[in-house]
């Protein structure tokens, strides 16, 4: 078996008798007699790190929708976007991987400005002046911006768009079990939100939250939303792309108080869904409830330039049962990488991505639905992504385009009408022309069979 | 030539970063300073798509009217910035890092090639499960050694965090006593739990009732009982708890939680103390959740990703998040699997399935370990802790002198009583003397708390330099006390003026000002 414990037995015998002891399990004394493990776990013993690599290499291997096999249409808020070599050297230096939360700024200088760095990345793409140091993911960032808007509003309706990714709103759900908070779904018409009349008897919300783009790729009109906010006194949650923001207007220009998104697609693999990085920026207005981490800029003792988290009263560790949240652990690793990432695009580079995925998207859309019997699930603008409805189940042409090697998109959640017999199709800068057309040709021929 | 020479000298430490070069005392530029108009890294596929104009792309009311200013850098300035940012960080590989009740044991590289496998790191989450065999496979098989090692019935994987596989263990105890018809509103813990516990409890929904530790560091079981009625839906425990001790009364706690109808939720920061020796499971744990980035060595990142898995006794796991990843059909063609969405769900916690990459390197580092191995990584983690108590126990206070499990609270208290000394001067001063700080000022109910936890992997030598690193700053508090009150001098920033940060804050390079 592989060990990673240097101790040699003589060792491990020397401090047993500094410590007065004779064997190891004497170490365990306080532990009652009737509760241990007397027989050891039921688990295989230990094994060669080779054999370990061998084993785990034969379950990837049974994986057939991996990226370098199958040519991914899939997005739905994991995409398959570019990672350059140089983006996965830099985040994959091991003082940024194997380090700690910041706790002792004098030695944590690296880490500390690289998120600084990404919090001013993600205030500029959001428009907004306050980003945090990262939460678990799209739906763990949704979530806290509902209890930010809930605190702030201090009333607990929430009224979602139906364009919010379904996982995150069933996560937003899931969480207001505990909070109590009344989450409205808001159906779409026509791909976009259909927002009530604000006299239609229900209570005014204290959140309204919606997806721009949302996720059937459509754009949603941010201005209606920001008039239903100030009409109602809601906080308004705006659920971004920030890759389809290289191109689109910034949530933060159209008055959004809390921003959230998903920020897989800057250097993070799709790795099955996780590690990812959720996204939260807000105004300054509601800096005292942010939640998890912020680094700030002060100076040391010498009056040098240094880093540090700040406003730490805010957090569980100090307020314990009336902290803001309950976040300690986030995804620091995934907001360094998006630092280098967002490094590496730059300004020419992020509005050149978006670009292109756009025109990807579109071109892709255009032969799509030339197809027979294939047509647009909706009329709205999109700009990364679409859905279609297909004259068989998605599910089934899923199968048949794996057999031609691309993973055709993702059928839409059964939540929406005709969801089964519609798919949701994403196509990123990494597409050739050749592989949509080739996509395309797999399409037509999986539909009509 | 002369015979080659085996070293039987004192072998040097090598857990001690005092080597570590730092060049020069300037701070680094931020991206958006070394930004030059112009200039840039990027470059793209050769994709052949039709150049369509962005006008025709993009309606006119939702163009960004001019681009996002990110920042215009070389690749070669790009990688010497983060090159020289990380040269300014602390880590596991640099050297030792024994913070209390974080683990930072060493993280196996080879964990690091697995999690780069592309038939792993490149799969999408939504494919479906015909096209995904082999990810499934792997969560149902760590899921099985985690309920092994935790003695638990089921577990879900979603839990991105341990503060997130506690806020799903108290959304499933509330829907467990909601499936009794029974109304609930309060939880236990004790006064030395982590902030996470009660923050996570107020997110339940539940009011925070706190107990306090009797004079042995343990539950005071009397003042348990008190607080015990049909009101509690549960008490949320770490165990060994966070003075590093163990619960002996466990059973007894159980029994009475138990004895209202209460669960018992188990934190499972402190589970690399018992692998192998003591199960939650058959302590009487209802619920458990594991810090995979702690026990599991998968590397913290900087502040994460972790991984926080809760696993469940029987009557629970109706209640799991959804969908749950399950052998659907066991033929001669071996398992084929698929999703499952428990018949009384509490609901989705992730927008996928979990932080699989990471799932999938601590189920790597359990394979290398296996069930012995993983006894053995507790064992050494108990005894690297009990040796350091012993060695100190001299020249710091230890609040509760009693053996420890696998970490250990010293206290300045008398330190700096005599010399004005303070734990946070301590440990400041240890950064210079090539190691990590530890904890400090945890648990609250220790006075000048230093929270000690070498784990496993760091060696003897390792050790004794650590010790003697402390002995030399308590001589040094007693002849010159200014330079711990000073230090550290040589890292790359010395003490920070937090309280200027808060008050004046700059959480972005924009709102830096002419400053």
């Amino acid at each position: 078996m592989g060990t990673y414990i240097p101790h040699t037995d003589d060792e491990i015998e020397e401090m047993l008798a500094f410590l007065g002891l004779t064997g190891v399990e004497e170490l365990f004394a306080v532990v009652p007699a009737a509760l241990r493990l007397h027989q050891g776990l039921t688990l295989d013993d230990g094994v060669g790190e080779p054999d370990v690599l061998a084993h785990l290499g034969d379950l990837a291997d049974a994986n057939r929708a991996r990226s370098d096999r199958l040519v991914c249409f899939a997005g739905g808020g994991a995409y398959d976007h570019e990672i350059p070599a140089v983006t996965a050297a830099l985040a994959g230096r091991s003082e940024f991987v194997t380090s700690y939360t910041p706790y002792q700024p004098e030695v944590a200088q690296g880490v500390l400005q690289a998120v600084f760095e990404f919090q001013t990345l993600v205030a500029r793409l959001t428009g907004l002046p306050i980003a945090n140091a990262s939460l678990y993911d799209g739906a763990s960032a949704l979530v806290e911006a509902v209890n930010l808007g809930v605190a702030a509003s201090g009333r607990p309706t929430v009224w979602a768009s139906a364009g919010i990714h379904p996982h995150w709103r069933q996560v937003v759900t899931t969480c207001a079990a505990g909070t109590g908070h009344r989450v409205r779904t808001v159906g779409l018409v026509d791909g976009v939100t259909a927002w009530p009349a604000d006299d239609d008897g229900d209570e005014p919300p204290g959140v309204v939250a919606v997806a721009y783009p949302n996720h059937l790729g459509c754009l949603e009109d941010l201005t209606a939303v920001r008039e239903l906010c100030d009409r109602t006194g809601a906080v308004m949650v705006v659920a971004f792309d920030p890759v389809a923001s290289g191109l689109l207007r910034s949530p933060g220009s159209f008055g959004a108080d809390v921003v959230v998104g998903e920020g897989q697609a800057f250097g993070t693999a799709l790795g099955f869904g996780g590690p990812y990085l959720g996204l939260f920026a807000c105004t300054g207005a509601h800096v005292r409830r942010l939640p998890g981490r912020l680094v700030g800029e002060t100076v040391d003792v010498d009056g040098r330039r240094a880093y540090v988290t700040t406003l730490r009263a805010r957090e569980q560790d100090i307020r314990r049962e009336k902290a803001t949240s309950n976040v300690c652990t986030n995804q620091t690793l995934m907001a360094v990488t998006a630092a280098v990432q967002l490094g590496w695009l730059g300004t020419s580079g992020l509005a050149e991505l978006a670009l292109r995925c756009a025109r990807a998207t579109r071109y892709t859309h255009d032969l799509v639905t030339a197809i027979d019997g294939v047509t647009p699930y909706s009329s709205a603008p999109f700009v990364r992504e679409f859905a279609v409805r297909l004259p068989v189940e998605a599910s089934v042409v899923v199968e048949r385009l794996a057999d031609e090697g691309f993973l055709a998109g993702i059928p839409l959640d059964g939540e929406y009408e005709d969801g089964e017999r519609s798919l949701l199709v994403a196509v990123t800068e990494r597409r050739t022309r050749a592989e949509i057309d080739a996509y395309a040709a797999s399409l037509e021929k999986a539909v009509s069979r | 030539m002369s015979e080659p020479t085996v070293p039987t000298e004192r072998p040097a430490a090598g857990g001690r970063a005092t080597s570590a070069p730092l060049l020069g005392r300037d701070p680094e530029p931020t991206l958006f300073e070394l930004s030059h108009p112009g200039r840039r890294a990027w470059s793209f596929r050769t994709s052949g798509v039709p150049e369509v104009p962005v006008d025709d792309l993009v309606p006119a009311a939702h163009r960004r009217e001019e681009p996002a200013h990110l920042a215009e850098v070389s690749e070669r300035d790009l990688v010497a910035h983060f090159t020289r940012l990380s040269a300014r960080q602390f880590s596991v590989d640099l050297g030792a890092y024994p913070l209390g009740s974080c683990t930072m044991k060493y993280n196996p590289k080879v964990c690091d090639a697995v999690a780069a496998l592309p038939g792993l790191a490149g799969v999408h989450p939504a494919a479906p499960a015909s096209l995904t065999q082999g990810w499934l496979a792997l969560l149902v098989q760590l899921e099985a050694v985690l309920c092994e090692i935790t003695g638990m019935a089921a577990a879900t994987l979603q839990p991105a965090a341990g503060a997130a596989g506690e806020l799903t263990g108290l959304l499933l105890m509330r829907a467990y006593h909601e499936a009794q018809g029974s109304v609930r509103t309060k939880v236990v813990i004790p006064d030395s739990a982590h902030g996470t516990n009660p923050a996570s409890v107020t997110l339940g929904g539940y009011e925070v009732v706190t107990v306090p530790s009797d004079a042995r560091g343990c539950v005071d079981m009397a003042a348990l009982r008190e607080v015990l009625d049909g009101d509690v839906a549960g008490i949320m425990l770490t165990n060994p708890n966070t003075l590093g001790l163990f619960e002996e009364d466990i059973a007894e706690i159980a029994a009475a939680v138990h004895g209202v109808g209460g669960l018992l939720y188990y934190d499972g920061a402190n589970l690399n103390a018992i692998l192998g020796v003591v199960r939650p499971g058959d302590m009487g744990f209802d619920i458990v959740h594991m810090n995979l980035h702690k026990t599991f060595a998968t590397p913290h990142g900087g502040g994460g990703p972790g991984a926080g898995p809760v696993a469940v006794s029987e009557r629970l796991v109706p209640f799991l998040p959804g969908p749950r990843p399950v052998v659907v059909e066991d033929g001669p063609g071996g398992p084929r699997y698929g999703w499952h969405e428990p018949e009384r769900s509490i609901g989705r916690m992730h927008s996928w399935h979990g932080n699989t990459l990471v799932l999938a390197r601590a189920l790597a580092y359990i394979l290398v370990h296996g069930g012995d191995g993983l006894r053995r990584v507790a064992e050494v983690a108990v005894l690297n802790a009990n040796w350091i108590r012993h060695r100190l126990s001299g020249t710091y206070d230890v609040p509760f002198d009693r053996p420890c499990m696998h970490e250990t609270v010293l206290s300045a208290r008398s330190l700096k009583q005599a010399t004005g000394v303070r734990a946070l001067d301590v440990a400041k001063r240890l950064l210079e003397e090539g190691f990590h700080a530890p904890t400090v000022y945890f648990p609250l109910i220790v006075d000048e708390a230093l929270m000690v936890e070498p784990t496993e992997t760091e060696s003897p030598q390792t050790l004794l330099a650590l010790a003697e690193a402390f002995e030399r700053i308590a001589a040094e508090a007693a002849s010159d006390p200014e330079s711990l009150t000073g230090a550290p001098r040589h890292t790359p920033v010395r003490r920070v003026d937090e309280a200027r940060a808060a008050r004046s804050l700059i959480p972005t390079f924009d709102a830096r000002g002419g400053s």
